[in-house]
């Protein structure tokens, strides 16, 4: 029972993790808002679905197409919508809400409803490891998870466009004054966030179904990892989803598998009252609190 | 050669702003014509429609509360993106009340309102200090947190919620305390926010640091203002659960969180009068639509996001500008 959870919670730590990537990049690292990263999330995982049931495309084509385009749609939400409210946060946390709640329903009134909405797993199989069985696939998301936060690490510390996208959220008219085109680099935030979630939902969605709640949860659990982690910390990041996926598998195990979502919410609630940036976080504190 | 548009205050309105209104009906009209119009179209014509209609009108007024509510916490600089809180905490309130106690709506309401919005104001504490995106990511999360707590623990009837409460007497009864309700809201907002008080308050949501260094306690105002706003989305509550004679978890949902913000976007924010039009502009629409069924929130969505991008000042401020001004086209110097 216990190596069991530790062995679950750790994957899901991980999946946490790679969840919480792409929100992070956009939200936590170049400031831009994309609160319709839920809505992206199931879109990738649907249109993967229906490119490969409906058309019948082989999977690796599905899954580059899905990507492909949700790196897209997520550029489209920056040029007509964040852009013309950019400066303003929480017109920006407004118009991209709104968006993703339409993308979400509009899944949901074309009745993309039921057990049948899954994605094939990358690869097949199991592991037993002690009495605890592991399925291959989640071994993949620990080994995908690991490979995307330290690329995610070295991009952002160590190339030109990773750093540019840390510049424009720490000050803009600095960055500006560096030769950063803050539009083009928000752009570039939101379509590679849009593909992380993208890439997140490739992996992570095969071990369940894909449903238009999934999409609301995935948004709560990033902003619970990027929140309770701190904005703009890849190391942040990890630390927090071990935190909050230990303490969810052992809520689900120990107590009831309806107070999993609790603890997400509840993190987000302590840490904001405490410390609102976070663990982590070494952003501005006057502007957060007063 | 280059124009641009000018706009210039219209001889009535310079006419009508002091005493000498008085001394003509036209400008008298003219003042009293834009508040007549709602107190007379809540009031009487709301009453005389279809009982089909009269139904849907009072959900509209519940939702104008409740955007009336979200749109005194924006005054005071507090976004908030969870009015479902104030509605659940109302309406469980309301409902265990009831429920548990057998007290009459006419006791149960006004108990709710006032214990509801001191709740809401207490859970909300902590987190009045936080600024900006902080603070309405705490609201977001605070009702789901709750419904998640109702849903594991199975207090206050669990998944299935509180049934069999006592309705109002009659739909006209209902619909004259939602409305009278609405206009007292309404109007008296709109007068605080005239007053001294208000210039506070509008001070903090314009540059808190100054009007703390003017060496005015912020955060007790920000308290008020809260429980100001929290008794407005409460007594939505209460209002609708005995409405509804249901008390439940769909209270604390996203419906009852995104349709205020969307209709006191696309009314306008800061007048109040903005949320009540975009309320009476959405609610019905989204009755039309009905048919659509899932499509209704995709249409708030999509409305939230046009306006918050297009219009963002909102249909009111918009409507009030051609009222007051006109425009005409001069050359550049």
């Amino acid at each position: 029972m216990l190596l069991g959870t530790l062995v679950y919670g750790f994957v899901n730590s991980c999946i946490l993790a790679l969840v919480a990537m792409g929100f992070n990049l956009t939200f936590g690292i170049s400031g831009v808002a994309n609160f319709s990263y839920g809505a992206i999330y199931i879109f990738s995982g649907f249109t993967a679905w229906i490119f490969l049931n409906s058309i019948g495309f082989p999977y690796i084509i599905c899954v580059i197409i899905s990507i492909g385009l949700s790196a897209t749609l997520g550029i489209l939400i920056y040029h007509f919508v964040i852009k013309r409210v950019k400066g303003l946060a929480l017109s920006e946390v407004m118009a991209t809400f709104g968006l993703g709640l339409a993308i979400m329903e509009l899944f949901r009134y074309f009745d993309f409803v039921g057990f049948k909405y899954t994605l094939p797993n990358i690869v097949e199989g199991s592991v037993a490891i002690g009495d605890v069985y592991l399925d291959y696939q989640r071994i993949a998301v620990v080994f995908i998870a690991t490979a995307l936060t330290a690329f995610i690490y070295l991009f952002t510390h160590h190339t030109k466009t990773g750093l540019a996208f840390r510049a424009i959220a720490q000050d803009e008219r600095t960055a500006l004054t560096f030769g950063i085109d803050s539009d083009r680099i928000g752009a570039l935030s939101m379509g590679f966030g849009s593909a992380l979630a993208a890439t997140a939902a490739i992996v992570v969605l095969p071990m369940g179904t894909i449903a238009v709640e999934g999409g609301y949860d995935v948004l709560l659990n990033a902003l619970a990892v990027c929140i309770v982690g701190g904005l703009g910390s890849t190391v942040g990041i990890l630390f927090a989803s071990v935190l909050i996926g230990f303490a969810q598998t052992f809520t689900a195990n120990y107590l009831e598998p309806h107070w999993m979502m609790l603890v997400s919410l509840i993190a987000i609630a302590v840490v904001l009252c405490v410390k609102p940036s976070g663990i982590f976080g070494h952003q501005k504190e006057l502007e957060e609190r007063i | 050669m280059k124009k641009r548009k000018e706009r210039i205050d219209r001889g009535i309105k310079v006419r009508s702003e002091d005493v000498f209104a008085l001394t003509s009906y036209r400008e008298l009209l003219y003042l009293t014509a834009p508040r007549l119009l709602p107190v007379f179209g809540l009031l009487i014509l709301v009453p005389l429609s279809p009982p089909y209609w009269q139904e849907i009108f009072i959900s509209t007024a519940v939702y104008a509360l409740l955007a009336i509510s979200w749109d005194i916490l924006v005054s005071v600089g507090l976004i908030s993106l969870g009015q479902s809180l104030f509605y659940g905490v109302g309406s469980y309130v309301a409902g265990a009340l009831n429920h548990y106690c057998g007290l009459p709506p006419v006791l149960t309401i006004p108990i709710a309102t006032v214990t509801g919005a001191a709740i809401c104001t207490i859970a909300l504490l902590p987190v009045l200090r936080l600024r900006g995106i902080y603070f309405s990511m705490v609201t977001l999360v605070l009702p789901l947190m709750i419904l998640r707590l109702v849903e594991a623990t199975r207090i206050l009837g669990g998944t299935e919620g509180l049934t069999g409460l006592s309705p109002f007497p009659n739909q006209i009864t209902a619909m004259y305390l939602a409305n009278c309700c609405l206009l007292v809201a309404l109007f008296g907002f709109r007068r605080l926010m005239d007053s001294d008080y208000g210039l506070i308050i509008r001070g903090i949501s314009d540059n808190d640091r100054s009007v703390m260094s003017a060496g005015i306690n912020i955060h007790w105002y920000k308290t008020q203002i809260l429980f100001l706003g929290g008794t407005v989305g409460c007594f939505a509550g209460a209002f609708g659960t005995h409405h509804d004679m249901f008390a439940g978890m769909p209270g604390f949902a996203l419906d009852y969180s995104i349709m205020p913000i969307a209709a006191a976007v696309v009314g306008g924010t800061g007048t109040f009068a903005g949320s009540l039009l975009g309320a009476f502009i959405l609610v019905p629409l989204s009755e039309i639509l009905r048919a659509l069924g899932a499509l209704r929130i995709v249409f708030y969505g999509l409305f939230l996001v046009v306006f918050v991008v297009g219009l963002p000042e909102g249909l009111f401020h918009y409507i009030r500008r051609k009222y007051h001004q006109f425009e005409r086209w001069v050359e550049v110097e």
